[in-house]
Order: structure tokens, then C-alpha cells, then sequence
């Protein structure tokens, strides 16, 4: 194996962890003053990295294996880091106005979102169960650093210790699947794996299935092992729950895909019925519970638990279509969730406070016009009502159903997505049609304007006109990871 | 015309009236939309005038494949002509009834309904499946927010019914049109409609669409709905949602349903059938018994849907002919009832019949524009309202004269509802002082009726000007279910005098 070679592949790893590393030190000498400069630099070298990785995206064909079957460098994997990179850039750009309000802007926020970064991009980039453990917790542990960062703030600590707790319950979960995967593949790779599960396969391993599957569902927080996200969501600092609504997210659903489409590609009627139930729970489940809420992070929360409902008939469909929808839906969903938390960051009253009860939020569109219309965008695009963009990630999940025989699955799901519609128009309804409130009256950063800005754009109508380039950029990835089928 | 892309134009300029509206103060916002609709209302006069009666099926036809799966196809047929017609006909009535009863947040209630007639536009053209759902559906947003923002006291409540009732019924057909896009293998709607599904199938794929377009028709029983809508909706949201978008569901079965699954609108026909019996009879009593002026034309349009659906379904050019003139002459003449029940509003700001009383006296002019949609809801000859009425009830006649007789007590009903209606309203004492000092009709509103009375009394004196241009058109449809026309009870034969048919129809019960 040349290593020169292999370096090159994995050059965007590299950058991250050589990035990381030093802005550690320059924190650790500079301090919290430079915190600022440490973003600005942190964000830059997620785009050095993500400017590395799109060329494999753009060119399908030259996927290759790195340190004997431990990683893969594909355009899926591309796929899913740019999205990852970008939210990390999203939740960077967000941070200092917020945490300098309350002085607690500190240096290792973007070292923490950077080797975050690098760890989902292992994560994506795994082949092997041991290297998607160690990007998993590489991840994992700066998230729950990230969960607690507000130290001072009670609710921000409780996230952290609950993120933690069941953080790593669910490892233990998926430690477990994967010992038994190995026990009865005889292999940690998912070459090996693939391979050694051809055919009829044991009572043993449909556990070990069903524990990896359980693990990951905690990651992606699908029911029924979602109950922390709305707890994490809500305490964890507002940039901090946006990021771990988008990368993570990505990071942990690009997994899943890898996982159950390459690992255990051969055995997709074990895991169908899984995924099936976990797709309709998560849709229902995350529908009715954010009728009942009040704060909007929560609401967020739960509205993050519907969409990976509606990611997962993709995969229940098990083909490259619905592996190509569900990244056309994950390149939307983070469009609207970007946009959604930037809004809410965007609600302060007077003082600067964050306003985060909806009921707060009444006739906001009397005088902040463009800010309401923003909110009311997203919501109509995360229920999926055209001519939003959002509909276009349900379309193409409900298509590939459909394509591949689960018309019963497709129907349901769409059934209950106009559940989900009530939610949302709730919250349309307090802001466009309540008295007004006037409690949001703080002025925003031009930061959290810009980005707000370019994530609705991309939600509007106007992304139709993307149709055909992110189809074809998701058909590319998805045709890497069957690359074996 | 040849090449000028006229029909996405007729969606671009109140699009940009919408967004100009937006950042416009109230005066101007209410200008550019007049404007706006207006130059729409001359674009589809000009539609109207180039379309060639007898031409090619399928006219003005664009294509742009600049999506994904799915390509910017428009086109139209005569039906569509007509339903566009009538569409740029009431934008402008619809401005001018809000010109001065909207006050609050004037810029953006007019960017909604320009964005709705962008919408209405582009369901009427859309060529293309997935294009002609996502005009379908996006449709609602606007709809939410007129009906939820300047409605009146319930009208959260109506606004949340009408979006909820509304996406429940239309996200099946979406599953139907991916199912159909799938073995089809095409997503061109005029393709389509010449496929031939196999009929186990069009039962699943016809009930999709049922669910979707009966809801918007509105059909028995799922036209809750409508009442609480139209009431709490501003005039002019009245209007459209009368006029125009319960066209759609009509549109929608003639688009859909009858040529794409011909077998299962044969199968499903007595549903229907059943379903629309049930309606004209119980919303028009339902409507008898009224005390809100805008509930009781709100029941008695469910009463005309059901004649439109009855027609639709009795596989003839008679019944096909009618409910088309039907709900040409229902957009119109609810259109201007529901104005005329504004109007009194804008004065009174109630709509309680029983406040009103002798307004003939007070509002003669008034008085007489009220009686003529009046009697043109009832389908006095010489109105719109008679020709579609007579054509459909005569189609449904020829396939079931029990049908045909149920659906005829809606005429009679009608005429029960809507002249009791009038004699509390315009005649009588003049009981109450401030509904008897109420002004006369004002230049706008008289100007406003007064092009409403124009299409009413000429569809009803010359049909001919409005079947011409889809006859062709349904000629085809006619051709296309006749395979699975369902055998009539009648069992008409040339020839037989009027005597032999009433016996034969005596011996068939």
C-alpha cells in the first residue's frame, strides 16, 4: 500500500485533527480572548477540508478502501462530511453572539466542534466496527462537553449529564450488537461481514442486528429511543442544538445507511421490519408529541424526531433510490433546521434574552415582517407543504417507497404526516394571527440575518430549480455505497 | 401568439403583483393588485380569443424540463380555458370587494391573492403530475392565512379545519400519482389520460383521487368544512373559494378520475351517485333552516357541487356538457351572492338575516342585481343557472331516472331556500332603523355586480359562446369512458314516444 496515497484520501481527517490540535494550544494560550479568532479560524478549516472532500463527490468513480478495509473514501462519504461541515460551519458562525451575552463565549467551543466534525467524518467514512466506534465517541464525547457548555446554567448541565448517561447506554447497546456481530460473522469488517451473513442466517445474529440497529437509533433519535432528545434539545445552549440537529443527525444516519446497506446489505428483510416500525413510530410518535409543546426548542425537537421518521422510509425501501433520497431529504432537512434554530436565536426581547415560548412569539409578524415569514417557511417546508423544498424531501422518500413495493408503508406515512401539520401550523397561527405579543423586540446579528437568509432561500421554491443537481449529487452517493450489491 | 410563453406569463405577472405588494404601502398595494389582476383578466380574454375551438387538443403548450423527476409542462384544453376564464374573471371582482373592507395589513392580504391566482392558474394548466400537486397543495397556504388573518371571530378555528381537512384528502393521491408515475413509466398528464391502468388498480388509484377531490368539491359528508370557512373567510375569500377553488375538485374528476380510471368511476359511480342524492337533499334543507346569511349560500353551493358530480358521472356528453356549465355558472353566481352578502356586511357588519328586512325600499338597485343571482342560483330560464342544471339533470336521466329525480328536488329546494332568503332580506318591513338607513350601491359595487350580471345572463341566454370551445374536448372524454359506461335504467330507444319511455321506466322499478 502506498501511503503517500492514502494520506491524500484522507486528507480532510488530517486537517481537522492537525487544525484541531493546534487551535487547542493556541486556546490554551491565548485564552478566551482569542475565541473569536479561534472560530473564525475553525470554520476556515472546515471549509479547507470540505473544499478536499468535494472533489470525490463530483467524481463517483474513484472510491477506494484506506488502511486495509478500515475506511472507505467514497462520494457517500463525501456526501454526507459536506453537510456535516456545513452545519459545523452554521453552528460556529452562530455561537459568539450568543454565549458573549451571557460571557461565557470560551476558546474550546470550536475545538469541540471541530473534533466533533472529525469524528463524524470517521464516523461516515467507517468500514470496519471499529473504526464507526471510535468516530462515534470521538463525537459523542465532545458532544456532551458541547450539551453542558453553559456550566453556570442548570438546565444546559442537566442536558449535558443526560445526553452522557444515555449517550452511553446506547454505546454499550451498540458495543454489544457489534461483539455479537463479530462473534458470528467472524469479522469487524463490513466487507467480511456482508459476506459472511449471505444466505440463512442465526437466531444469534438477528440480535446482534437488532442491538447495532438499537444503538444507532439512539443516535439518530428515532422512537423508541428518542425520549433525550426533546431534554438534550431544549437544555443544551441554542448553537450547541442546532448543531447536534444537523451533523449529528447526518453523521449518525450515514452510518446507519452504511451500516444496514453495505454490513448487513444481505440480510434487508431482518432489518426491514426494523426500520419499518422505527420509520412509523418516530413520524407518529414525534407528531403527537410536539402538539402539547410550548417551548419552541422542544417543539424542534420532536419536529427532528418526525423528519428521521420520514429519512427512514427511504431506507426501509433498502435501494440506491431510496439510499439517493434519503440524502436529498438530509440535505433539506439541514437547510430547514439551520433555518429553524437560527430564527429562534434570532427571538430576544429587549434585553437580549432568548424568548423561547411560543406563546411569547404572538403577532410576531406585525413587526418583524421578514423574520415572521422566515419562521413560517420553514414550518410550512418541515411539514412538507409545496411549493416549499421540504415537500421535495418527503416526495422523493415517498417515491422510492413506492418504487420498491411499500405502497402500505408510503400511504401510512404520509397519513400521519398531516399530524405533523397541525404542529406547524400552530405555530404559523401565533404569528400570524394572535394579538401581538411584542415581546420579541431584541435586534439580531447580522451573522444569524446571513445565514437565516441563505437557508430559507434554499428552502423556498427556488430550490426546485436545485431538483436536478442534488439528485444527481445524491445518485452518485448512493451508488457508492452499493457498491458491493 | 406563436412561441410567446402566454400562460406562464398569466402566473408571472400577479407574481410579481404579490411580491411588489409586499413591500408597497396599503394605497399602492391595492393599485398593483387591481392592475395585476387585471392585465391577467385581459391575458385570458386574449387566451380565450386565440384558442382555436376544434384545434389541437392540448394549446399553448410549454415545456421546460428544469426539475428533477418532473418537468414545467403546461397546456390547456378547452375545459381548462373556461375554469382559467372564469378564474382572471373574479380576481379583479375579488380586489374590488376588498378595496375598502380590508384595512389591516392591506400589502400582504393582497400579495395572498395574487399568490392564489398564480396557484389557481397553474392547477388549471399544470401538465405534468407532480406540478399540477404542488399547485394543488400550495393553494392552502394562502387560503390558511387569508382565512386565519382577516377572518372573522372563529376563525382560527375554520382556518385550521379547512387546511387539515384539505392535506388529509390530497396526500393519498399523492401516493396514487407516484404509483402511476411508476408503471406508467411518465408523468405527462395528457400521456396519462390515454393509459390504459388495469382496473384492479384504478379502484385504489380512484379512490385516492376520490378522497382528495371530494373534499375539495366539497361532497356529503366531508363538506364541514366549507360552511365554517366561507363564514369566518373575508367577502372576497368567499368569492374565490366559491367561485374558483371548489372548481377545482371538479376539475380534478374531470381530469382525473373519468379518463385516467374509466372502469372505477363506472364502478364507483353509484357512490357517487348516492353521495350527491344525499347531499342535494340534506344541505338544502340544511340550508332552509339558515339564520347566517353566508352559511346558507356556503350549503347551498354543497346542493350545486352535488348537481356537478351527478352530471360528471353519467358518462354523457350531456351530463359531462352541464356540470361544466354548472360550475362555470356557480362561479359566477356564487361569486356574486357571496358579494352581495359583503356588500350588506360592509354596512351592517352582520350577517344575521334577520337584522336585515325591506332593503328594496332603502337599496333598490341593489335589490334588483340580489334578485337576479337569486334567481340564477335558483335556474330561472335566461340564467346560467338553468342551462347547466337542465344539461346535467337530462345527462343523469339517461343512466338513472331515480337520480335524476332526487337531484331534481334540489331545483325545487333551491328555489324554496334562496326565495326565502331574499323575502326576509329585500322585502318586508323595514323592521329594523339601521338596516333601513343603509345607502344604496356606490359606483365600485354597482360596477362589481354589474360585470358579475353580464356572464350570468349571457351564459344563460348563449351558451353556445361557453360549450363551444370545450366541446371537442368532451367529445373526447365522452369517447374515452364510453367502454365502461354504465347501462342506463331509461333503456331509451330511437324512435320510442314519450308514452313508452314512461312505461318502460315504470317497469324497470
Amino acid at each position: 500500500m502506498d501511503w503517500g496515497h492514502v494520506l491524500r484520501l484522507i486528507a480532510s481527517e488530517e486537517l481537522l485533527s492537525i487544525a484541531g490540535l493546534a487551535l487547542l494550544l493556541v486556546a490554551a494560550w491565548a485564552g478566551d480572548k482569542a475565541s473569536r479568532a479561534i472560530s473564525i479560524a475553525a470554520v476556515a478549516a472546515l471549509v479547507g477540508a470540505a473544499v478536499i472532500v468535494a472533489p470525490h463527490l463530483c467524481d463517483g468513480a474513484s472510491a477506494s478502501s484506506v488502511f486495509y478495509g478500515q475506511m472507505r473514501v467514497d462520494a457517500f462519504a463525501a456526501y454526507a462530511k459536506l453537510l456535516i461541515y456545513g452545519s459545523a460551519i452554521a453552528a460556529l458562525m452562530v455561537a459568539p453572539v450568543f454565549f458573549e451575552r451571557v460571557k461565557e463565549m470560551r476558546a474550546e467551543y470550536p475545538v469541540l466542534v471541530l473534533f466533533a466534525a472529525l469524528g463524524m467524518g470517521i464516523m461516515v467514512s467507517a468500514t470496519d466496527l471499529m473504526t464507526l466506534y471510535i468516530g462515534l465517541e470521538m463525537n459523542s464525547l465532545a458532544a456532551y462537553v458541547l450539551a453542558a457548555f453553559l456550566r453556570n446554567d442548570e438546565r444546559s448541565a442537566e442536558a449535558g449529564l443526560k445526553y452522557f448517561v444515555l449517550g452511553a447506554l446506547a454505546s454499550g447497546i451498540l458495543l454489544f450488537g457489534m461483539s455479537l456481530t463479530y462473534g458470528f460473522a467472524g469479522s469487524t469488517g463490513f466487507e467480511g461481514i456482508r459476506s459472511a451473513l449471505s444466505g440463512e442466517i442465526s437466531l444469534g445474529m438477528v440480535v446482534a442486528i437488532t442491538f447495532v440497529l438499537a444503538g444507532l437509533a439512539f443516535k439518530i433519535s428515532a422512537v423508541p429511543f428518542h425520549m433525550w432528545t426533546p431534554d438534550v434539545y431544549e437544555g443544551a445552549p441554542t448553537p450547541v442544538t442546532l448543531f447536534f440537529a444537523s451533523a449529528p443527525k447526518v453523521a449518525a444516519m450515514a452510518l446507519t445507511m452504511r451500516v444496514t446497506l453495505d454490513a448487513f446489505g444481505t440480510q434487508v428483510h431482518v432489518w426491514q421490519q426494523i426500520v419499518i416500525f422505527a420509520s412509523l413510530a418516530s413520524i407518529i410518535v414525534g407528531a403527537l408529541g410536539a402538539i402539547g409543546q410550548t417551548n419552541i426548542k422542544r417543539l424542534l425537537a420532536y419536529s427532528s424526531i418526525n423528519n428521521v421518521g420520514f429519512i427512514l422510509i427511504g431506507l426501509a425501501a433498502a435501494t440506491p433510490q431510496g439510499a439517493a433520497a434519503m440524502l436529498t431529504y438530509l440535505a433539506i432537512y439541514v437547510a430547514m433546521t439551520v433555518a429553524g434554530f437560527v430564527a429562534v436565536l434570532m427571538l430576544k426581547d429587549e434585553n437580549g434574552e432568548p424568548v423561547e415560548l411560543i406563546a411569547d412569539l404572538a403577532g410576531l409578524s406585525r413587526h418583524r415582517k421578514v423574520l415572521s415569514a422566515c419562521i413560517a417557511m420553514t414550518m410550512f417546508s418541515l411539514a412538507g407543504i409545496p411549493p416549499l423544498f421540504g415537500f421535495w424531501g418527503k416526495f422523493v422518500v415517498f417515491q422510492s417507497a413506492v418504487q420498491a413495493g411499500l405502497v402500505p408503508l408510503a400511504a401510512i406515512g404520509i397519513a400521519a404526516s398531516v399530524i405533523g401539520a397541525f404542529y406547524y401550523l400552530k405555530v404559523v397561527k401565533v404569528l400570524y394571527f394572535d394579538e401581538p405579543a411584542n415581546k420579541v423586540t431584541g435586534k439580531s446579528d447580522w451573522a444569524h440575518q446571513a445565514l437565516l437568509a441563505l437557508a430559507t432561500l434554499f428552502i423556498s421554491p427556488l430550490g426546485y430549480l436545485l431538483t436536478k443537481a442534488l439528485g444527481a449529487l445524491s445518485a452518485t452517493a448512493a451508488a457508492a455505497l452499493f457498491h458491493a450489491a | 401568439m406563436d412561441g410567446f410563453p402566454i400562460l406562464s406569463a398569466m402566473m408571472l405577472v400577479p407574481m410579481a403583483g404579490a411580491i411588489a405588494c409586499l413591500v408597497s404601502s396599503a394605497r399602492t398595494a391595492r393599485q398593483i393588485a387591481l392592475v395585476a389582476t387585471l392585465i391577467d383578466f385581459a391575458l385570458g380574454m386574449l387566451l380565450w380569443n386565440q384558442y382555436q375551438p376544434g384545434g389541437a387538443q392540448w394549446q399553448f403548450t410549454e415545456n421546460a424540463a428544469i426539475f428533477d423527476g418532473f418537468s414545467w409542462k403546461l397546456g390547456i384544453d378547452g375545459i381548462a380555458l373556461m375554469l382559467i376564464a372564469l378564474t382572471t374573471f373574479l380576481m379583479p371582482i375579488c380586489i374590488g370587494a376588498s378595496w375598502k373592507s380590508v384595512e389591516k395589513r392591506v400589502g400582504e392580504y393582497m400579495a395572498a391573492f395574487l399568490m392564489m391566482e398564480v396557484l389557481i392558474i397553474g392547477v388549471f394548466t399544470a401538465q405534468d403530475l407532480f406540478l399540477f400537486y404542488i399547485f394543488f397543495e400550495a393553494g392552502l397556504i394562502p387560503m390558511y392565512l387569508i382565512i386565519g388573518v382577516w377572518g372573522g371571530a372563529n376563525r382560527i378555528y375554520a382556518s385550521y379545519k379547512f387546511f387539515l381537512y384539505t392535506l388529509l384528502g390530497s396526500v393519498l393521491m399523492l401516493i396514487a400519482m407516484m404509483w402511476m408515475a411508476n408503471v406508467a413509466g411518465t408523468t405527462d398528464i395528457p400521456t396519462l389520460m390515454e393509459y390504459n391502468f388495469a382496473p384492479q388498480a384504478q379502484t385504489w388509484l380512484w379512490l385516492a383521487f376520490f378522497a382528495s377531490f371530494a373534499v375539495k368539491v366539497p361532497m356529503w359528508p366531508v363538506h364541514t368544512w366549507l360552511p365554517d370557512a366561507h363564514v369566518q373567510a373575508p367577502t372576497a375569500g368567499s368569492v374565490l373559494l366559491a367561485g374558483v377553488l371548489l372548481k377545482m375538485g371538479g376539475y380534478g374528476f374531470i381530469r382525473f378520475s373519468l379518463p385516467m380510471f374509466p372502469e372505477a368511476s363506472a364502478q364507483f359511480a353509484w357512490l357517487i351517485f348516492v353521495l350527491s342524492m344525499v347531499a342535494v337533499v340534506y344541505t338544502s334543507l340544511v340550508a332552509l333552516v339558515q339564520t347566517d346569511m353566508k352559511k346558507l349560500i356556503a350549503y347551498s353551493s354543497v346542493a350545486h357541487m352535488a348537481i356537478v358530480t351527478v352530471g360528471l358521472f353519467a358518462f354523457n356528453r350531456q351530463g359531462l356538457e352541464g356540470s361544466m356549465i354548472v360550475m362555470l355558472s356557480h362561479g359566477f353566481v356564487s361569486g356574486a351572492l357571496f358579494l352581495c352578502v359583503g356588500i350588506i356586511y360592509d354596512r351592517l357588519h352582520t350577517r344575521e338575516i334577520s337584522r336585515y328586512g325591506g332593503l328594496s325600499i332603502n337599496m333598490p338597485r341593489y335589490a334588483i342585481f340580489f334578485m337576479l343571482f337569486t334567481m340564477a342560483s335558483v335556474g330561472l330560464p335566461g340564467t346560467s343557472g338553468f342551462v347547466g342544471e337542465v344539461l346535467s339533470l337530462a345527462g343523469i336521466y339517461q343512466v338513472s331516472s331515480w337520480v335524476a329525480f332526487v337531484s331534481g328536488t334540489g331545483v325545487i329546494l333551491g328555489a324554496a331556500y334562496m326565495l326565502y332568503l331574499y323575502r326576509r332580506v329585500a322585502f318586508g318591513d323595514q323592521k329594523n332603523a339601521d338596516a333601513a338607513a343603509m345607502p344604496d350601491l356606490d359606483l365600485r359595487e354597482l360596477a362589481m355586480v354589474a360585470a358579475l350580471a353580464v356572464p350570468v345572463m349571457w351564459m344563460g341566454i348563449y351558451p353556445e359562446s361557453f360549450l363551444a370551445p370545450m366541446r371537442a374536448d368532451i367529445s373526447t372524454l365522452e369517447a374515452r369512458v364510453a367502454r365502461a359506461k354504465p347501462v342506463g335504467d331509461g333503456q331509451f330507444k330511437a324512435g320510442q314516444s314519450n308514452n313508452q319511455t314512461h312505461e318502460s321506466h315504470e317497469g324497470s322499478h
